[in-house]
C-alpha cells in the first residue's frame, strides 16, 4: 500500500475533468502529420515548373466525381458518429458501410487516375520532377486513405458481428477524427495540385 | 533523510515490496520483452542510450585519436568519414532521443500520479521500433557492403547533404540503412511522444491542475508536441531520398531540376529544433534538481512554463542560421539572425530563475547538484557563443570550424549529457532502491569537468585559427597540432570519467546502500512510493492540492496551497 490520504486541503469536492485519452492522442498524431504533408506540400509548389522535361501538370484532369465522394463520406461518417451516440446500431452500420463504399470509390478513381497518367501520358515517378512530386504528395494521401479504409474495414466487420455497441462510441469519434483528417488534407492537396499547380 | 516527521504513520508504505521470487532466466528475459509497464521500459530505454553512450563514446575516440597528431595514420579517411557520421547519428537519436523517452517514461507517470502511461501498447511498440531502427544502423557495419562492395557504415554526415547521398556519389547500402533506421525511429518517437502528451494531459491525477504539475512534466509535455513537427519532416524528407534512391526520383537530383537546397532546408527544419527538443527535457531535469537541493521552492514557476513553450515556439523559425554560407537574401539573412537571437531571451529567463532558485537557499552539493551547477555555467557560455554564431558576417567567417563544433558540443555535452548525469543520480535511488556511491560520484563529476573542458574549451581556439570541421587530418605547418592533442588529452579524461559512471552504476546496484522511498527529501509525488516503485504505482490514487505535495504532507502545519 501507497497511498497519499485525502488530507485536509481546498477544492476537496470540487469535479475532476481530464480531456479524453484518445482524442488527445489522435489530434496529436494529425499535428505529426500535418507536417509531414506540408513538407510535401512545399516540395511539390517549390517544384512546379522546374521540370526539365515533359509531361507537365496540364495532362492531369480534374478528379471532381472522386473529390465529392471523398469529401461527402466525411458528412456521412460524422452522421455515423452520431447514430451510435443515440445507440441506433443499424443506422449508423448502415451509414458506416457507406462511407467505407465512398473512400473505396476515391481510391479506385485515383487507381484510374493513375493508369491513364502511366499508361497514356507516360508520367511515372522517374518520368521528371512532376512526376516524382506529384505520385508522392499523391501517393502519401492515399496511403492515408488506405490505412483508413482498413480501420473502417475492420470497424465494420466488427458492427456486422455485433460487436460494436453504444459505450465504443468514443472510440469511433476518435477513428473518425482521423477520417476526417484525410479528407481536409485532400481538400489541400486537391487546391494545390489541381487547382493552383495545373 | 527528512528532518521533520516523514513518513507521516499510516500515510504512506514504505516497507519494501518483497525481492522478486526466483525465476528462470528465460522467464526473465521474456518478461522484459513482453514488459508494458512504463517502468520497465524506461529503465531498457536508458539502458539502450548507455550503451549507445559507450559506443558513440568509442566512435568519438577514434575521431580524436586520428586528430592528436598531424599527417596520422591511424585510420583512413573512409573509415574517419564513417566515425564521425556514426558519431553523430548514434549520439543524436540512440542516445539523445532514447534518454528523454526513458527519463520520460519513467518518471511522468509516477510524478502526475498515474498508474501507467496513456497507452502501454503503444508504448512498448514504440521503444522496439526505435530500438530495431538502432539496430538497422549499426547493421550496416556487416550488411552495408552493398551491390559495389563499397563502404561498410554510412559515411555521409549526419546532415546527409544531397546529392551526396545519391546512389551515384553513395553507391552500396549504408546510406538506405541510415535512412530508412531513421525513419524507423522516426515513427517510434511519434509514438512516444503522443503517449507522453495523452499522459500528461489525461492521466493527471486529482488536483493536479496544469500549473501544479511539475516542470519536469511541463518540459516532457512540451519537448513531445515539438517533436510531432519536429521529428516528421525528417521522416518526410528520409522518404523522399528513398524514393531517389530506390524508385529513381528527382528531389534531390540535380541533373533533373531537383535541388540540394531542398535537402538543406528540410533537414534543419527538422535539425534545429531537434537541439531543443535534446535540451529541454535536461531543463526538466535541473528544475527538478536544483530546488530540491537549494531547498527552496523553484521560483517563478509560471514563467518557466512560459519561457519552456516559448523557447518551443521560437526553435520552430530559426533553421536557416545552419546555411548562411549557402547565399541566401539580406532579408532571409536577417530575418534568421535576429529569430535566432530571440531565444536567448526564454533561454536568459529560465537561468535567471534557476539562479534565483539556488539564492539564499541551503545548498546541498551531492553530485545531482554539482552536475546540475557546472550545467548552469556551461548552458550560459554554450548560449554566448551561440549568439556570437547567430550573427551572420561572423558565421560566414566560422562555419563548419572547429568554432562550431565547440558550440554544439558546449550544449550537446556541456548542458545536456552533464544534466542527463544530475538525472541518473537523482533517480537511481528510485529506480533501483540503492544509493549509487557519492564518492565514485564526485570522481565521475570532477573527471568528467575537467576532461570536458579540456576538450571543448581548446576547441573553440583551434576553431579561430581557422581548422575545418569533417577533415580526417592536417599539414603540421598549420600550428594546430598541439591544440588537437590537448583536446584528444581531454577526450580520454571523459572516457575515463564515464567508465567510472558505468562502474558506479553496475557497483551501486549490487552494494550501494538502501535508499529508501525519499533520500533526497524532494517534494515531488514519485517520492511518496517505495523505491522501486511496485508495478501498479499507487494502490488509491494521490490527491494533490499544490506544486509540492510532499511537502505539504510532511508539513501539514504551513502547506504551500496556502500560497499558491
Amino acid at each position: 500500500m501507497s497511498a497519499i490520504p485525502v488530507s485536509a486541503g481546498p477544492l476537496e469536492h470540487e469535479p475532476w475533468h481530464l480531456p479524453s485519452r484518445g482524442r488527445v492522442a489522435m489530434l496529436s498524431l494529425i499535428i505529426g502529420e500535418s507536417a509531414i504533408f506540408t513538407i510535401f506540400v512545399v516540395a511539390y509548389v517549390y517544384y512546379i515548373g522546374k521540370s526539365l522535361s515533359g509531361p507537365t501538370p496540364a495532362v492531369l484532369e480534374v478528379p471532381w466525381f472522386n473529390s465529392i465522394c471523398l469529401l461527402s463520406s466525411s458528412v456521412t461518417i460524422w452522421l455515423a458518429e452520431r447514430e451510435i451516440e443515440r445507440g441506433r446500431m443499424k443506422s449508423f452500420t448502415a451509414l458506416w458501410a457507406l462511407t467505407m463504399t465512398l473512400g473505396v470509390i476515391f481510391i479506385l478513381g485515383t487507381g484510374a487516375e493513375w493508369r491513364k497518367l502511366i499508361y497514356l501520358d507516360g508520367l511515372t515517378i522517374h518520368t521528371n520532377l512532376f512526376g516524382t512530386t506529384f505520385y508522392s504528395l499523391v501517393g502519401l494521401h492515399a496511403t492515408h486513405v488506405v490505412v483508413g479504409l482498413i480501420m473502417l474495414g475492420l470497424v465494420l466487420l466488427f458492427a456486422l458481428t455485433g460487436h460494436i455497441r453504444h459505450e465504443h462510441s468514443e472510440r469511433i469519434q476518435v477513428l473518425a477524427l482521423y477520417w476526417h483528417f484525410v479528407d481536409a488534407v485532400w481538400v489541400v492537396v486537391f487546391t494545390v495540385v489541381y487547382i493552383l499547380g495545373r | 533523510m527528512a528532518d521533520q516527521t516523514f513518513p507521516i504513520a499510516g500515510s504512506i508504505d514504505v516497507t519494501p515490496p518483497p525481492r522478486a521470487e526466483k525465476t528462470t532466466l528465460l522467464e526473465w528475459l521474456h518478461g522484459w520483452v513482453v514488459t508494458v509497464d512504463h517502468k520497465r521500459l524506461g529503465i531498457l530505454y536508458m539502458a539502450y542510450a548507455i550503451l549507445f553512450l559507450l559506443v558513440g563514446g568509442v566512435e568519438a575516440l577514434v575521431i580524436r585519436l586520428q586528430l592528436a597528431s598531424p599527417h596520422n595514420r591511424f585510420i583512413g579517411p573512409e573509415t574517419f568519414n564513417e566515425m564521425f557520421t556514426m558519431h553523430g547519428t548514434t549520439m543524436v537519436f540512440l542516445v539523445g532521443m532514447m534518454y528523454i523517452f526513458g527519463f520520460g517514461n519513467y518518471i511522468v507517470p509516477l510524478m502526475v500520479g498515474a498508474r501507467d502511461m496513456a497507452f502501454p501498447r503503444l508504448n512498448a511498440f514504440s521503444f522496439w521500433l526505435s530500438a530495431f531502427g538502432g539496430l538497422l544502423l549499426y547493421y550496416s557495419f556487416i550488411g552495408g557492403f552493398g551491390l559495389y562492395g563499397m563502404g561498410a557504415a554510412p559515411d555521409v554526415t549526419w546532415w546527409a547533404y544531397a546529392p551526396l547521398t545519391a546512389k551515384a556519389f553513395s553507391p552500396g547500402h549504408a546510406t538506405d540503412y541510415w535512412a530508412l533506421s531513421l525513419i524507423a525511429m522516426g515513427f517510434g518517437t511519434l509514438g512516444s511522444a503522443i503517449n507522453i502528451i495523452a499522459t500528461t494531459l489525461s492521466m493527471r491525477c486529482r488536483g493536479m491542475t496544469l500549473m501544479r504539475m511539475p516542470l519536469f512534466a511541463w518540459l516532457m509535455l512540451v519537448t513531445s508536441g515539438l517533436t510531432l513537427v519536429t521529428i516528421t519532416p525528417l521522416t518526410a524528407s528520409q522518404i523522399m531520398l528513398v524514393i531517389d534512391r530506390y524508385l529513381g526520383g528527382h528531389f534531390f537530383d540535380t541533373q533533373a531540376g531537383g535541388q540540394a537546397i531542398v535537402w538543406m532546408h528540410f533537414f534543419w527544419i527538422f535539425g534545429h529544433p531537434e537541439v531543443y527538443v535534446l535540451v529541454l527535457p535536461t531543463f526538466g531535469i535541473a528544475s527538478e534538481i536544483i530546488p530540491v537541493f537549494s531547498r527552496k521552492a523553484i521560483f517563478g514557476y509560471p514563467a518557466m512554463v512560459a519561457a519552456s513553450v516559448g523557447i518551443a515556439f521560437v526553435s520552430l523559425g530559426v533553421w536557416a542560421h545552419h546555411m548562411f554560407t549557402v547565399g541566401m537574401t539580406s532579408v532571409g539573412n536577417t530575418f534568421f539572425v535576429l529569430s535566432t537571437m530571440l531565444v536567448g531571451i526564454p533561454t536568459g529567463i529560465k537561468i535567471f530563475n534557476w539562479l534565483a532558485t539556488i539564492w539564499g537557499g541551503r545548498i546541498r552539493f551531492k553530485t545531482p547538484m554539482l552536475f546540475c551547477i557546472a550545467f548552469l555555467f556551461q548552458f550560459l557560455i554554450a548560449g554566448l557563443t551561440g549568439i556570437i554564431l547567430s550573427v551572420a558576417p561572423w558565421d560566414w567567417q566560422l562555419h563548419n570550424s572547429y568554432f562550431v563544433i565547440a558550440h554544439f558540443h558546449y550544449v550537446l555535452v556541456g548542458a545536456i549529457v552533464f544534466n542527463i548525469f544530475a538525472g541518473i543520480y537523482y533517480w537511481y535511488p528510485k529506480v533501483t532502491g540503492r544509493m549509487m556511491s557519492e564518492t565514485l560520484g564526485k570522481w565521475h563529476f570532477w573527471l568528467f569537468l575537467i576532461g570536458f573542458h579540456v576538450t571543448f574549451d581548446t576547441m573553440h581556439f583551434v576553431g579561430l585559427e581557422g581548422m575545418p570541421r569533417s577533415i580526417f587530418t592536417y599539414m603540421p605547418d598549420r600550428g594546430w597540432g598541439t591544440l588537437n592533442l590537448v583536446i584528444s588529452l581531454g577526450g580520454l579524461i571523459q572516457g575515463i570519467a564515464v567508465l567510472l559512471f558505468a562502474w558506479n552504476m553496475v557497483a551501486s546496484y549490487f552494494r550501494g546502500k538502501e535508499a529508501g522511498s525519499d533520500p533526497w527529501d524532494a517534494w515531488t509525488l514519485e517520492w511518496s512510493t517505495p523505491s522501486p516503485p511496485p508495478v501498479y504505482n499507487y494502490a488509491t490514487d494521490p490527491v494533490v492540492h499544490s506544486r509540492r505535495p510532499l511537502w505539504d504532507l510532511k508539513h501539514p502545519d504551513d502547506p504551500d496551497w496556502r500560497y499558491e
